[in-house]
Parts: structure tokens; C-alpha cells; sequence
């Protein structure tokens, strides 16, 4: 029968689906690929600037923690978008496709700010500040349980719906700053310079201790909850198999929202953040994409809260880097979302080897002989 | 009163070109079951590259050729946005990578290369200042000859430059196609059930990279349209600003039927103009009145999806990939 | 080689450390009809989905009219002239009958609808099919989608015709219609391969058998030939007796009574329509009809799944002699009223288990709720799987595998033992031994028998109705959402069973 092996037409690859990959295997694929998007990202550098690919990674790197300003800003950087990260993460669990965390973000930042302009000089600053952090939580609550009520109740498509809520935030925060800035300028400058009412204090004398230390404790929170509590059981359970959560009784909707006013909350808690610890104004762009970000972020890690600060880590670094190059080599500044796209297109393909087996029929003829 | 009617009206049109033709190429996109989120980076890449494709053109000539200031930067275009829809097709196809994030990351680098080449282009030509295509503008906005002739309706009806004819054109053509050709009933086999469609031997990964990959360069056309006519040849960074994924709103909104397509994207440029039209409105109230678009689709999303009926509901593939070996 | 339409030789494939064929050798001549037997898991649709070019041999040859070929695709297939009905009937749902009938066909000329409705009528004329060439699919019943599955590889010309049981979702008179079809195409000289399990089916039509068993090739006998036992000595490799175990029932009490239940679906069709029946602590009451007869929409109805429009499920409660009424409660209400009720779904993965979840986390659906904290629990949980593991000897790497991993029995096993575990006074099962070998079977069977004599109320939805007669105190018949009879099952006759399935209130069946 094996003089008949002479097939010519045969595919010359043909695809599987892995049983599993060893841990320490996938990990090497994936940092496989983070280094094959860094090659990418250093050709397509070297093609804008003509430069030695060792000196811009050097002076990338400098740019990310050369001075003690710039780590800070860099952990800044970081703790932010790892905040969001963990807040989109629950409700994509749960498959769930809150693609709406930008608008939370700045609804929540909306609300402090909305605090810090009407009340700000009538309180004590704790309790402002504590009434700006609920205002804030409120309304990303708000902002994302709109989509997860018609979710639950119609299956409205959610990823749709909060891209679109988004908008109608953006729209709401331009029309505040319209009526608060009163000489018709769109842009709002730093609020409260002087009195600092509703400004997170400095902490040790460092202005964002504060924020990532609030994040550094969320992050573990959030990879308890999601890990041994019921409610991120359930979650996982919904995630899973929605027919499975009906049958052993989940109220399925329940959690849907439950988890989405989590997702709001956390995302408003970040425009707390963003509005009172660190800018202490308000703009359209607060969020600066970083919702959007954050769903990469979520998804790299695979939904691990502790995953996040390195996949968070990695984004940040590549942004802040290609910053620096920009004003190095007086570049456009967006060349960090080239660079970003870059390698989050060698993660996305790179899971493809892990998930899945190439055979090529040359191979597997010398196995068989 | 009339007269600022019909403004109106035209000025809704040439709003909703752009947003036509990223509904053209996301409704073809999404026929085949993939839902191309990328479709705003796309957007993007369509008009820069259509830019740089100009600026070459009209930085190698002193005297520009009508014929190649339209046709350089309509193929760099398609170029341009076919290339990117290819990157996502190679993901998610090949690879079988999640669309949505796949679709995002496509986004942000779209977003990425059209302002980093919009605002550093010249400066790679040692040049400063912004880019300034006018005589490819005025031959991209040049209108039908006998407009001028026809009074009040010419002017709001026939004054466009030829691309908005071609958005109309594409979204009926696509509609014809989807409806009446074999390849188009066979393209929605994919979308709806791509292992029915394996097994009566079409070949899905063929339909599918082809469709996303036309449909991108239909919906960069759009970026085009954007730059060469509205703005007649400049470029300013985040000038286009969200419409894609007013697109993206207006697939929904119009229930995957390029058909309702034109129309739907006229009444969301319509939408997205109208505050300049209302008299005596306070610049705050222009800002809510922006909302409006996103309302709307909001609200349209939601209707459809209370109302379940069989065929104003998405492909049924949509955002699920294909592994003909799944078990 | 001479008359041979198609021949396989040494076909082996395997799915990651699964071998579901090895070295399959089979011929099928021009003008026969060949049945291939085996049981469930045996690799029969495996071998015939690797000639319609779904799948891709890992090794191995095919020849076609005694050439060698490569069937790379579905479409390769095709212009080899062979087409496949599946299972699963590969239809676009909101396609009309003749759109699916022409999808994926590269005719010259001009594409027109009115042409292709022509050619289907013609065929129709020729086997004698009786369908509407612009009708929707999700308008159809399940018989007219056979039909315009079959239709669909005739009109393209299909001369080597492979269906994977097509019998399993027909009623019997639609059974002897769809056999009278395929003759008339063998006599037209078409090769046919017919894939099924049922022994008289296998008697009554084919001219010739192939035995499959656990992926290998047994061998192949002329229909005339052989008789019942000797296919099943093939099929499982020993002669074994369907014996299966049956105590009579001890003190048997009303524990459940459906009266009845009535249920609408969204469309408005009635899936359930005054079902009324009582199920008794210590026996184990059968099911049976073809399926989607609304046996999965009763069970789900107790369980509080599915929406109920009229009647009654009332729960006898031993402990307090209460009667609790069921009807419109959730699962959890249903638990808070102290019902222990549980529940073997059909569809393992997607209701009962969370594929992506391991073992132990699998083992906490039922019981995660338990005490008053935030957190889990994971200590009882993870001493159950492991309890579950080794008595039902559920073969897995480790209780903290994800289960989508485990193979068909073993999930099973898994699913049955949590329910098990929940010490319910009703026990329901649909299904619970589709897709496991005999063994995996046996063990089912056995446990649910242990739970009849501890007492428990037992509900078995079955679909082999030797199986039913055996395993069964009662069996209650259903068909189209009706009770058609309640037969004894130590008395039943199988003939009266089978027409009791076909029998429905509104006359769907082909007389």
C-alpha cells in the first residue's frame, strides 16, 4: 500500500485544533510575538527615521523612566488604564461587550467635576471629595446599566448600543464645559487652582501615590472577587453558558446588570480619579481613548486582573516610548497608536498558534514512514 | 425659507456621503459574518492615503493632469483601505483572532497612521504648514456641467462632485448584487451559516476575505470623499472625527439593506448639521443637539431588537469565525 | 475494482489524541444501497464526512470508478459527484427551498430563479418528492427539509448519495416514504450509503453492510446473507444481551403530577398541548417519541425553565406531605419550596455543565449558594468531584480539568453524578445515553436503577425503544406535544409504541 504515497494534490497545510498547550509553551508564543511586533515596530521606526533601532529603544526607554518624574507619570499612565482595564473586565467575563467605558469615564468625570464647580467652595475638602467620588461612581453607574437593562431585557446588541453612549457623553461633557466656561471657549482650564478644593491630596508629597495606590488595591480586589467570590462565580457561569446559568437558576438578568453597574462604577470611579487626582479639569478627551485600550488590555490577559498590570505595563511603556521618540526626532506624537497597533495585531495572531496545530503534509509523511 | 430648507438638504447629503460609504462596505463586510470594527480606522487610512497619493502626484508636475489628480489618489485610496481590511481579514480569517478586539486594534492604528502621516507628511519634504491638496480638490468637487442650469434643484441636488454619485451608485449596485446575483446569494450563505455554505461547496474563506477586503475599500472611499471634496484637499488631524462609526450606526440602522442605506445615511448627516440650521441656538444647546445621530440609532437599536422580526435581524454568523474542523 | 463507485483503503483520522477511524477499507458499488453500522461514537459520520470533504484523512487513500483521488472540500466532493446528507440539515434558515437547492452551484448562464424552481419540479416528478420550491426554510417541517437536502445534491447531479441517519428524526410512515425514494434511486443506478444503527432498517433496505466499531472496520456482509444477531455480535464485538436490570417498584407514591400542561411557543405553535401524567417514587417512567415532540419542553416545563400557558405540575412532598404547585416558578423557587428535583439536560454543554469550567467549579453549580459568605467554597466541591471521578471511574487528567475536554461519556458521567449527588426525590433524564458506548450506557442504566430503588422518582427520555421496554416500569408515548398512550413497559409491544409516536393531533404524518 505505500508505493501508492506518491499524492501530489494533496494540501500542502492543513489546520487543527490544538487539545492543549503546556503553559510555558503558550508563554513562550506569546512573548514570541511581543518580540517579533518589537522588530516590526523597530522597521517601521527606522523607515520614518533613519535611526539605529538600539538608540530608539534606549531612548524609549528613557522616555519611560529616565527621570523620577517620568516613572511617576509612567505608574500614572499605568495605574489609569489598568483601572479601566479592570473595569471592563468583569462584563467581558461575562461576554459581555462594554465598549462604552470611555463614556463612563468621563460621565463619572463629569459628575466630580459637576461637584467641584457647584459645591466646591462650601464644604470641607474630605467631604466633598467623598460626595465628588459618589457623583462619579453614580454616574458610570448610570452610563452603563442604560445598555445592560435593554441587554437583559430585549438582547439589544450591547457593543453597539454603549459605542454609541459614548458619543452622547462626549456631547454632554462639551455642552457642561460650554455653560461653565463663560467666554465661550471649549476648553476648561485647571479648576480650583489656588483654594485645591476636591483635589485628592499628595501623598508623601507625590501627586498620583494616591491613584495608584487605589488601583494597586483594586487590582487585587478584583482578582479576588472574580476568583473566589459567588458573585464572580456567577459570572463566570453566565459567561459560560447562559442556558446552564437559566438552569440551575441564576437570575441571568440580575447579574447582567449587577455586573455592569461593577463595570460603570469602576469606570466612573476613574473619571474620580482623572478629574480630582490628576487633571483637575474636564475635557472630551479624559478618557483619551483608554476605554477602548482597556478592552485590549482586558482581552490580552485573558481576563486575569494580575495579567493586566503587565499587558497595562507593556501598552503604557510603547506609548510613553513612542512619545518620547516623537519629541526626540520632532515627530507626530501619533506614532504610539501606529506602534500600539502593531503589536497588539502580532498578540491578537499570536494566540492562533497556541489555539491551533499547522501540519504540513511534508512532516507528517517522515512521521509516518 | 426655502432656500435654507434646500441648503439643508444639501448640506445633509454631503454629510451622509462619507457615512454611505462606510455603511456600503460595513453592510458588505458584515454580510459575510464578519463585523469589521475597524471600519473607522479604515475611514481614515482611506482618506490619508488618498492624500499622499495626491501630494506626490501634484509635488511631481507643475501642471497636474485632471484625468490623474481623480485617478492617483482613487487608487491609492483603494489601496490604502484594502490593505487594511486585508490585515484584518489575515487576523481573523486566517488566524481566527476575536473580531472585535481584532477590529479595535484596527481602529486605533488606522487612526494612528492617518494623523501621523496628515501631520508629518510635509515635513518628511522639509515643508511646514498644513497639507493643502487644491487642485485635486477642485477636480474632485467639480460638479455635473448642467447643475448650474437647473436652478434651485440642481444646486441641492446635482452640485456634488462625482463621488457622491458613486456612493449611490455602489450602495444600489450592492444592493443588486446581494440580492440578485449568484455570488451575492452565496455571500449571504457565508454571513448566515458559513458550514452550510462549506458543504455546498462554496468557499468561505475566499467569500469572506474578498467581501471584507471590498468592503474596505468602499468604506475608504468615504475617507476620500472626506478630504479631496468636504475639506477640498486639506487635512486636519482627527478632521474626520467619529463618522465612522456613525457608519457603523447606520448598518443597524438601515437593517443590513444597502437599499435603505442612502437614505438613512442622508437623514444621520442631516442629524449631525441640523444645529446650524435651528436659528437662535445657544452654543451649549448646539452640543446637545449633536447627540441626536447617537439617540436615534440608540433608539432604533433598541426597537429592532424588541420587535424580533426574522429578516430585519443581522446575519446570523456575525462576529463568529469559522473552523470547518470544530467539534 | 470493476463496478465499484467509490472504495476507501487504510482511512485513518484522528482529533487531537482521539482516534476516531483506523484503517477503514469500504467499496460501494454502482446501483446497491450499503448500510454502515455502528453505534454511536463508532466514526461512521467521521469516515463520511472525510468522502464529502469536511474533513481531511490523516492517512489513507480514496478511489473513485477505480481513479485515486484527493477530496480537499465539500466542493471537491461534489465534482466527484457525491453528495452528503447530514444530520443536522445544512440549510440557510431564511433561504427559500430552492435558494438552498442552487447555493454554491456555478450553472453557465444567467442566474434565474424560475429556471432552477423548473428543474426541481422535475426531479421531484422523477423520485416522486412532493415540495414548494419558494417556501422558507424555518417554515418547514423536519421531513421537508430531508426532502430539499435530498434534492439539493440530485440536482447537482450527486451519483454517489451518503445519508448519516436520516430515519432518526422520521416517523415510520415517513421512514417507508424516504425507503421507497431511495430505491427508486438505486434502481436508477445511484451508489448509496445509508448511516444508522437501527438493525431492521439495516435488513429491510440495504443490499449489502459495513460494520464499524470503535473506529475500526469490521467488515462487510451481503443484507441477505445475515440476520439481527450476527450484525450485533459486529457491532459491539460480543454477543451481549440487552438484559437490562429491572426491580419492581417498592411502594410506589404519587410524587409528581403533571395535569394538564399546555405550551405556546413564540410562534404560536403548540409544543405541549394537555399533557397529563403522574410519575411514582421507586419506578422509573419512560418517554418516548420522536424527537422534538415536546419531550424537551416538558422537562424543561417542570423545571422551570419553559413558559407554561395552562395547567398544572404539582410536587407531592414526602417530608411534609404538602402539595406544592410548580407551575411558573424559577429553578431557584423551585429549590427554596425544598423540591429535590434535579435534571440531566440533552444538551450536556450547553445547559448542564459550563464547558470552560473545570470539574470541581462544575461540581458548584448546584451548590455554590450555600452559607451566608461572599466567597466560595471549594473544599466540598472539589471532594465531590473526586468522589465522582473515581466511582464512576470518569476518565480525566485531573479533577481541575475544564470538561469540554473530557470525551462524550465522561461528561456524561460527570453531569449525572452531580445530579445524582443532589439526593433528589425526581430524577430527570433526556437522553442520558446519547452519544456513550455500551459501557458508558450500562453504567448510566445502573444508576439510574439505584436511584429508583432508593426511592427517587425517575423521568427517562429515551430514543431507543428496546432500550425504553427494558430500562422502563412505565412508558408514556408522545407525540406532537400529545400523550398518545401509557403503555406498561413489561407488557408494551413495540409495534403499538411506534405507532403511538406517529400518531398527533394535527395529522402532520404522511399516510
Amino acid at each position: 500500500m505505500n508505493n501508492l504515497s506518491k499524492t501530489t494534490h494533496e494540501p500542502l497545510i492543513h489546520i487543527t485544533k490544538r487539545a492543549a498547550m503546556d503553559w510555558w509553551k503558550a508563554c513562550l508564543v506569546r512573548l514570541a510575538s511581543i518580540v517579533v511586533a518589537l522588530l516590526l515596530c523597530a522597521g517601521v521606526i527606522i523607515l520614518l527615521t533613519k535611526l539605529n533601532p538600539v538608540e530608539i529603544y534606549a531612548t524609549m526607554f528613557k522616555g519611560n523612566f529616565g527621570t523620577p518624574r517620568k516613572i511617576w507619570v509612567l505608574l500614572q499612565n499605568l495605574s489609569m488604564l489598568l483601572c479601566i482595564s479592570l473595569a471592563v473586565t468583569p462584563a467581558f467575563k461575562m461576554r459581555f461587550w462594554n465598549l462604552g467605558a470611555e463614556g463612563q469615564v468621563l460621565v463619572g468625570g463629569l459628575g466630580a467635576m459637576a461637584c467641584m464647580f457647584y459645591i466646591g467652595d462650601r464644604l470641607p475638602n474630605v467631604v466633598l471629595i467623598l460626595i465628588m467620588l459618589v457623583a462619579s461612581i453614580l454616574g458610570g453607574v448610570v452610563w452603563a446599566v442604560i445598555p445592560a437593562v435593554f441587554k437583559a431585557k430585549w438582547n439589544t446588541n450591547e457593543s453597539l448600543f454603549t459605542l454609541m453612549m459614548n458619543y452622547i457623553a462626549i456631547q454632554l461633557v462639551s455642552f457642561f464645559i460650554m455653560v461653565w466656561v463663560p467666554n465661550g471657549s471649549s476648553v476648561m482650564g485647571v479648576v480650583n487652582a489656588d483654594s485645591r478644593f476636591g483635589w485628592l491630596p499628595d501623598l508623601f508629597g507625590q501627586k498620583y501615590l494616591f491613584n495608584i495606590l487605589v488601583v494597586a488595591v483594586l487590582t487585587v480586589v478584583m482578582f479576588v472577587y472574580l476568583k473566589y467570590s459567588k458573585h464572580g462565580y456567577e459570572i463566570s457561569v453566565v459567561g459560560g453558558s447562559e442556558n446552564t446559568a437559566r438552569y440551575i437558576g441564576i437570575n441571568v438578568k440580575k447579574v447582567i446588570i449587577r455586573t455592569l453597574m461593577l463595570s460603570g462604577g469602576i469606570c466612573g470611579l476613574a473619571g474620580f480619579l482623572l478629574v480630582s487626582g490628576t487633571n483637575h479639569t474636564i475635557s472630551k478627551n479624559l478618557a483619551g481613548g483608554m476605554g477602548f485600550t482597556a478592552i485590549m488590555v482586558s482581552w490580552l490577559a485573558k481576563f486575569n486582573p494580575l495579567m493586566m498590570v503587565l499587558t497595562s505595563f507593556l501598552i503604557v511603556f510603547l506609548q510613553r516610548g513612542a512619545g518620547e521618540i516623537a519629541t526626540q526626532f520632532r515627530l507626530n506624537e501619533s506614532v504610539s497608536d501606529i506602534l500600539t497597533g502593531i503589536i497588539l495585531f502580532c498578540i491578537i495572531g499570536c494566540e492562533f498558534f497556541i489555539n491551533y496545530q499547522i501540519h504540513t503534509r511534508n512532516k507528517h509523511k517522515e512521521e509516518t514512514v | 425659507m426655502i432656500g435654507t430648507i434646500f441648503s439643508f438638504i444639501k448640506a445633509a447629503i454631503i454629510q451622509g456621503i462619507p457615512l454611505l460609504f462606510g455603511a456600503t462596505g460595513e453592510i458588505i463586510t458584515e454580510k459575510s459574518g464578519n463585523l469589521n470594527l475597524g471600519i473607522p480606522g479604515i475611514m481614515y487610512m482611506g482618506g490619508i492615503s488618498g492624500i499622499v497619493g495626491g501630494y506626490l502626484y501634484e509635488r511631481s508636475t507643475e501642471n497636474p493632469v485632471a484625468v490623474l489628480c481623480i485617478l492617483i489618489p482613487f487608487l491609492s485610496c483603494l489601496l490604502g483601505s484594502a490593505l487594511m481590511a486585508l490585515i484584518y481579514c489575515f487576523l481573523t480569517i486566517t488566524l481566527r483572532a476575536n473580531q472585535n478586539v481584532t477590529g479595535l486594534a484596527l481602529t486605533t492604528f488606522g487612526i494612528g497612521v492617518g494623523n501621523f502621516f496628515g501631520g508629518s507628511l510635509l515635513s518628511f519634504f522639509n515643508q511646514s504648514g498644513s497639507i493643502s491638496l487644491l487642485t485635486t480638490g477642485t477636480y474632485y468637487k467639480t460638479p455635473l456641467p448642467f447643475a448650474s442650469k437647473l436652478g434651485l434643484f440642481g444646486d441641492t441636488f446635482l452640485s456634488f462632485g462625482f463621488l457622491a454619485y458613486l456612493a449611490i451608485i455602489l450602495a444600489l449596485v450592492s444592493s443588486w448584487f446581494l440580492n440578485r446575483t449568484r455570488s451575492g446569494l452565496n455571500l449571504r450563505a457565508v454571513g448566515e451559516n458559513p458550514a452550510t455554505a462549506d458543504s455546498a461547496g462554496i468557499n468561505v474563506t475566499a467569500y469572506k476575505y474578498w467581501s471584507t477586503i471590498i468592503g474596505g475599500a468602499i468604506a475608504g472611499l468615504g475617507g476620500l470623499y472626506f478630504v479631496m471634496d468636504y475639506t477640498a484637499g486639506a487635512w486636519t488631524n482627527d478632521g474626520f472625527g467619529d463618522r465612522g462609526w456613525l457608519a457603523i450606526a447606520i448598518v443597524i440602522f438601515a437593517l443590513w439593506k444597502p437599499k435603505s442605506a442612502v437614505l438613512s445615511s442622508f437623514l444621520f448627516g442631516g442629524l449631525y448639521i441640523i444645529c446650524v440650521y435651528i436659528p437662535n441656538l445657544s452654543s451649549s444647546s448646539k452640543e446637545l443637539i449633536k447627540m441626536l445621530p447617537y439617540l436615534v440609532t440608540i433608539l432604533v437599536l433598541a426597537f429592532v431588537s424588541m420587535k424580533k422580526k426574522r429578516s430585519s435581524q443581522p446575519p446570523e454568523s456575525l462576529g463568529i469565525n469559522y473552523f470547518r474542523e470544530e467539534r | 475494482m470493476g463496478n465499484a463507485a467509490i472504495e476507501l483503503r487504510g482511512i485513518t483520522k484522528c482529533f487531537g489524541n482521539i482516534v476516531a477511524n483506523k484503517d477503514v477499507n469500504l467499496t460501494v458499488n454502482n446501483g446497491e444501497i450499503l448500510s454502515l453500522l455502528g453505534e454511536n461514537g463508532s466514526g461512521k459520520t467521521t469516515l463520511m464526512n472525510m468522502i464529502s470533504g469536511i474533513y481531511y484523512p490523516d492517512e489513507g487513500h480514496i478511489f473513485i470508478d477505480g481513479q485515486e483521488v484527493v477530496i480537499r472540500s465539500p466542493k471537491d466532493a461534489f465534482d466527484y459527484h457525491i453528495g452528503m446528507i447530514h444530520q443536522h440539515f445544512k440549510l440557510v434558515d431564511v433561504f427559500t427551498a430552492a435558494q438552498n437547492i442552487v447555493l454554491g452551484l456555478d450553472e453557465p448562464g444567467k442566474f434565474d430563479m424560475k429556471k432552477v424552481s423548473a428543474r426541481v419540479a422535475e426531479i421531484s416528478q422523477k423520485y416522486g418528492f412532493d415540495i414548494d420550491p419558494n417556501k422558507k426554510i424555518f417554515d418547514m417541517s423536519v421531513s421537508e427539509k430531508q426532502t430539499v437536502e435530498i434534492i439539493k445534491v440530485l440536482y447537482r447531479g450527486a451519483k454517489i448519495l451518503i445519508l448519516d441517519e436520516p430515519t432518526a428524526v422520521l416517523a415510520p410512515q415517513e421512514t417507508q416514504k424516504l425507503f421507497t425514494i431511495l430505491r427508486r434511486m438505486r434502481n436508477d443506478g445511484k451508489a448509496i450509503i445509508i448511516i444508522t444503527h437501527k438493525l431492521h432498517e439495516v435488513l429491510s433496505l440495504s443490499d449489502r453492510v459495513a460494520v464499524l466499531r470503535r473506529g475500526e472496520y469490521i467488515g462487510t456482509v451481503d443484507t441477505v446473507d445475515t440476520n439481527e444477531d450476527e450484525l450485533t455480535e459486529m457491532m459491539v464485538g460480543k454477543k451481549i444481551s440487552l438484559n437490562i436490570e429491572r426491580s419492581d417498584p417498592v411502594n410506589p407514591q404519587e410524587r409528581l403530577s403533571v395535569k394538564h400542561l399546555g405550551c405556546v411557543s413564540k410562534e404560536g405553535v403548540k409544543l405541549l398541548d394537555d399533557v397529563s401524567f403522574t410519575a411514582y417514587s421507586g419506578e422509573i417512567l419512560g418517554i418516548a417519541g420522536i424527537a422534538g415532540s415536546g419531550q424537551r419542553e416538558l422537562l424543561e416545563a417542570i423545571a422551570g425553565l419553559q413558559h407554561v400557558s395552562s395547567g398544572e405540575i404539582v410536587y407531592h412532598n414526602p417530608k411534609t406531605d404538602k402539595e406544592e404547585n410548580l407551575r411558573d416558578k424559577t429553578p431557584l423557587q423551585i429549590r427554596e419550596l425544598g423540591v429535590r428535583l434535579s435534571f440531566v439536560p440533552e444538551d450536556r454543554l450547553g445547559m448542564g455543565l459550563v464547558g470552560n469550567m473545570d470539574i470541581v467549579d462544575n461540581m458548584m453549580l448546584r451548590s455554590y449558594r450555600r452559607g451566608k459568605s461572599v466567597f466560595l467554597e471549594r473544599k466540598a466541591p472539589k471532594d465531590l468531584a473526586e468522589r465522582i471521578i473515581e466511582e464512576l471511574q470518569v476518565v480525566t487528567p485531573s479533577a481541575n480539568t475544564p470538561v469540554r475536554r473530557l470525551s462524550g461519556g465522561n461528561v456524561q458521567k460527570v453531569l449525572v453524578g452531580r445530579e445524582i449527588a443532589a439526593s433528589p426525590t425526581v430524577l430527570m433524564a433526556a437522553y442520558p445515553v446519547r452519544g456513550l458506548d455500551i459501557n458508558s450506557s450500562y453504567a448510566i442504566y445502573n444508576l439510574l436503577n439505584q436511584q429508583k430503588k432508593n426511592g427517587v422518582a425517575v423521568i427517562f427520555v429515551g430514543e431507543d425503544l428496546d432500550v425504553l421496554m427494558e430500562l422502563c416500569d412505565r412508558i408514556l408515548v408522545i407525540g406532537s406535544g400529545r400523550v398518545t398512550g401509557i403503555v406498561n413497559g413489561r407488557e408494551a409491544n413495540k409495534n403499538e409504541i411506534g405507532l403511538m409516536m406517529t400518531q398527533s393531533a394535527g395529522g402532520k404524518t404522511h399516510e
